[in-house]
């Protein structure tokens, strides 16, 4: 079992169990409590993680990172994992997974860092407009890109762009704990500007004569001290023998799958742990909207079928699901149901939607491409 | 029951109108953000706060002013969350923020009746079927005889009494509404279908019930009957404020219903048709339009029931202004006016007429020409289920 990570002190213990009460379940029905105090206490939940934004701070162009301090609710992470955070913008919530920085024993903070996408909704719209005091829902820690609770006699940590976030979770863990092995930081970046622990890393390498630090930088070709695309050479320079290693990859799926690659080659994958960082991409759609065949998957129920040009509904019917349905005619929303992500269409608009995580009505709503529905 | 007959248009006519109708209905989709967002958690935060304003006044209820202020407060409070919350959240109009607050399948009203089966006779029924002669079971709710079609037999002398009993008790007779006790008294279903449904409702009763009239009053101490009186007049003020707003939709005067055979394989511009026909407006100034529900605004509310409602004050200009271009009735009149004449429709179909059970076709079907060979099966679903 792991070692339990540090949660928050849990103020108020009195007032969240007068809170969480039968009588005050049933003084509030049927909204509940939560529905009562966040009016006051946007953060306050007796049940959901919830997180105010106590601090960003903006290190790069691209780049913000924002300090959180959880609820009580919030149980603490292993470093490495992530958290879907949902923040709204524009009157919609949207959710996105973003892998705490922090180390998993710095208490009552959290700190996330987002990278503005180019196409992106919602790290364009931190890296703009998140101050402190707002306030996003949390889910708990989830993943198994995490540190094993025995910690490895050497650590590899390979990192590209916005994956920086989890590994360096793991090298503050690790630096805090005291831990005296061998850990390697490879991080490759656009350019010396566009690394958003710049200042950090550098610190820690200075105090924990265990840490080698090495950049790697697209643009700039000459800098760094790992030139050109991953390779052997870089391993070498790492210093750390993969065969005895933990190794952690994080980033892009380029870097991703060179690494699993060299690692499959020389025999030692088992000792190596991936997580690829891409952005949510928009389901691609040709303008013309003809049928694009594809295939529908029922997370909830394990099914999938091949796409064809009916209703989702009638779709799910025809796998022998048995979704609840209404008028059939897209105005009861009784078939509402999460699309978790690709490409629908109205048949009443001809209107194309993408958006990952989005309730559509699926009495009138034909997949293109690849589609998930939460069913 | 109207009494001059409606337009007719031809069938281009009617895919015009709904096309028009259609592209209102793109428009504010398009258009949906951080206003409405605000505007429902406004709505939601007066409501909250006047519930427990209201609440915490009547534990000072052995005054009379404590009473007054406490009772008016939370009767506010009960019509804002079931009507210009409750009803229009449940119908999926604030779905697209994501917010599990103000989900549609999520939601659940301070009323007894639970959600999922108004949900289901509401949201699906009601409105799939608006004015639908043997279809909507809003014609009458099984207790009333609102409809000329409807077959006199000496029970219906009661109409009258039946609507004030009904009104008082609304949010019982709503509760009880989905079960369709009139289809199994009448052997066209069985209670032992009904267990689930049974089951909700008095789960969902027993909760409200004791919340209102056992434990707020048990906790006031010394005011306790005084809550106790306070919570009943709040819930009878919701109940005959909702009848009210909810019978002048569809009964006033100039409402049109139809048979399902005219209603066989309706296009969409028909649907709207109907829907706009079978629907009458109540006028008022815009606080009047928050208490009910913007359910005065029902033409707007039939033809877009999952847009926010506290948008289809704007949209009723434009609507106004097709219904005029089109030649078609745009039923509006103030509370008072409408309502008489539901009032008046109550009484009179208490009594038996001439030629009762057996409609004089005076009145030419709403779809003129036979219907135009159906569109492609993409752009349209059928609305018999």
């Amino acid at each position: 079992m792991s070692p339990t990570p540090t949660a928050p002190p849990r103020p108020n213990r009195l007032a969240r169990r007068l809170l969480g009460s039968a009588l005050a379940e049933a003084l509030t029905t049927p909204h509940g409590v939560d529905r009562y105090i966040e009016l006051v206490r946007p953060a306050f939940s007796l049940r959901e993680v919830r997180a105010e934004l106590v601090a960003v701070h903006r290190a790069t162009a691209r780049s913000v990172t924002l300090t959180l301090r959880p609820n009580a609710n919030w149980a603490g992470f292993r470093a490495g994992q992530f958290v879907r955070a949902s923040v709204e913008i524009d009157g919609v919530r949207h959710t996105r997974c973003y892998s705490p920085a922090s180390s998993a024993h710095a208490g009552d903070l959290v700190e996330l860092t987002a990278h503005a996408q180019p196409d992106g909704h919602v790290s364009p719209f931190l890296r703009a407009s998140a101050r402190p005091g707002m306030v996003v829902s949390l889910s708990p820690a989830d993943g198994d890109f995490a540190l094993p609770d025995e910690r490895p006699r050497a650590l590899l940590l390979i990192s590209g762009g916005s994956g920086i976030t989890p590994v360096m979770s793991m090298l503050r863990t690790l630096c805090e704990e005291g831990y005296d092995g061998p850990i390697a930081f490879l991080h490759y970046a656009r350019d010396e500007h566009d690394v958003a622990y710049a200042a950090e890393l550098r610190a820690l390498a200075a105090r924990h004569t265990n840490v080698r630090l090495l950049h790697g930088y697209a643009r700039q070709s000459s800098a760094g001290e790992l030139r050109g695309r991953f390779g052997p050479a870089h391993v070498r320079a790492a210093g750390v023998d993969p065969a005895e290693a933990h190794t952690f990859a994080c980033g892009p799926t380029g870097l991703v799958e060179a690494v699993r690659g060299m690692w499959v080659e020389n025999r030692h994958e088992e000792r190596l742990f991936v997580e690829r960082f891409e952005p949510p991409s928009p389901a691609v759609v040709d303008a013309g909207g003809g049928a694009v065949a594809g295939r529908v998957r029922f997370a909830r129920s394990g099914r999938e079928a091949a796409g064809s040009g009916t209703p989702l509904l009638d779709q799910a019917e025809a796998a022998g699901l048995t979704p609840q349905s209404g008028c059939r005619m897209g105005i009861c929303h009784t078939c509402s149901c999460r699309k978790l992500d690709g490409a629908v269409r109205d048949v009443r608009t001809g209107e194309v939607s993408t958006a990952p995580d989005e309730l559509i009505q699926i009495c009138v709503n034909v997949p293109v491409g690849d589609v998930t529905l939460d069913i | 029951m109207s009494t001059t007959s409606p337009p007719q248009l031809t069938p281009e006519q009617l895919d015009a109108f709904g096309r028009e109708l259609d592209a209102i209905r793109e428009r504010v989709i398009a258009d949906l953000g951080e206003r409405d967002a605000a505007y429902i958690r406004r709505v939601i935060t007066t409501q909250r706060a006047l519930e427990i304003g209201g609440r915490g006044l009547l534990f000072l209820s052995f005054l009379p002013p404590a009473w007054v202020a406490g009772t008016a407060a939370l009767s506010l409070s009960k019509i804002l969350d079931n009507m210009e919350i409750g009803h229009n959240v449940m119908h999926g109009q604030y779905d697209w923020m994501n917010d599990p607050a103000v989900n549609g399948h999520a939601f659940e009203w301070d009323s007894a009746c639970p959600s999922e089966q108004w949900r289901h006779s509401h949201n699906y029924m009601h409105h799939t079927h608006t004015n639908i002669l043997g279809k909507d079971r809003d014609i009458g709710y099984g207790v009333l005889r609102m409809s000329e079609e409807q077959r006199w037999n000496p029970y219906y002398l009661g109409n009258p009494v039946y609507a004030v009993l009904l009104a008082l008790f609304f949010q019982w007779g709503v509760a009880l509404h989905d079960l369709e006790v009139e289809r199994v008294t009448a052997g066209k279903a069985s209670w032992k279908d009904k267990g689930e449904m049974l089951g909700a409702i008095w789960r969902k009763g027993r909760r409200q019930a004791l919340k209102d009239y056992a434990l707020f009053p048990l906790l006031a101490g010394p005011s306790a009957p005084m809550t106790f009186a306070g919570n009943m007049t709040a819930n009878a003020v919701r109940n005959v404020w909702a009848f009210m707003i909810i019978f002048c939709g569809h009964f006033p005067e100039g409402t049109h219903e139809f048979t399902e055979e005219e209603t066989q394989g309706e296009t969409r511009g028909q649907w709207y048709h109907r829907q706009l026909l079978g629907s009458a407006n109540l006028t008022g100034g815009k606080l009047f339009h928050i208490l009910s529900g913007n359910l005065s605004h029902q033409i707007e509310h039939h033809l877009f029931p999952d847009l926010p409602a506290h948008r289809y004050g704007e949209l009723a200009v434009e609507v106004r202004e097709i219904c005029e271009r089109y030649g078609l009735p745009y039923n509006a009149g103030p509370l008072g006016t409408q309502f008489g004449s539901v009032v008046k429709k109550i009484v009179k179909l208490a009594l038996p007429e001439s030629g009762s059970g057996e409609r004089e076709r005076d009145v030419p079907p709403v779809a003129v020409a036979p219907a135009p060979p159906p569109p492609p099966r993409a752009e349209r679903q059928p609305v018999a289920a």
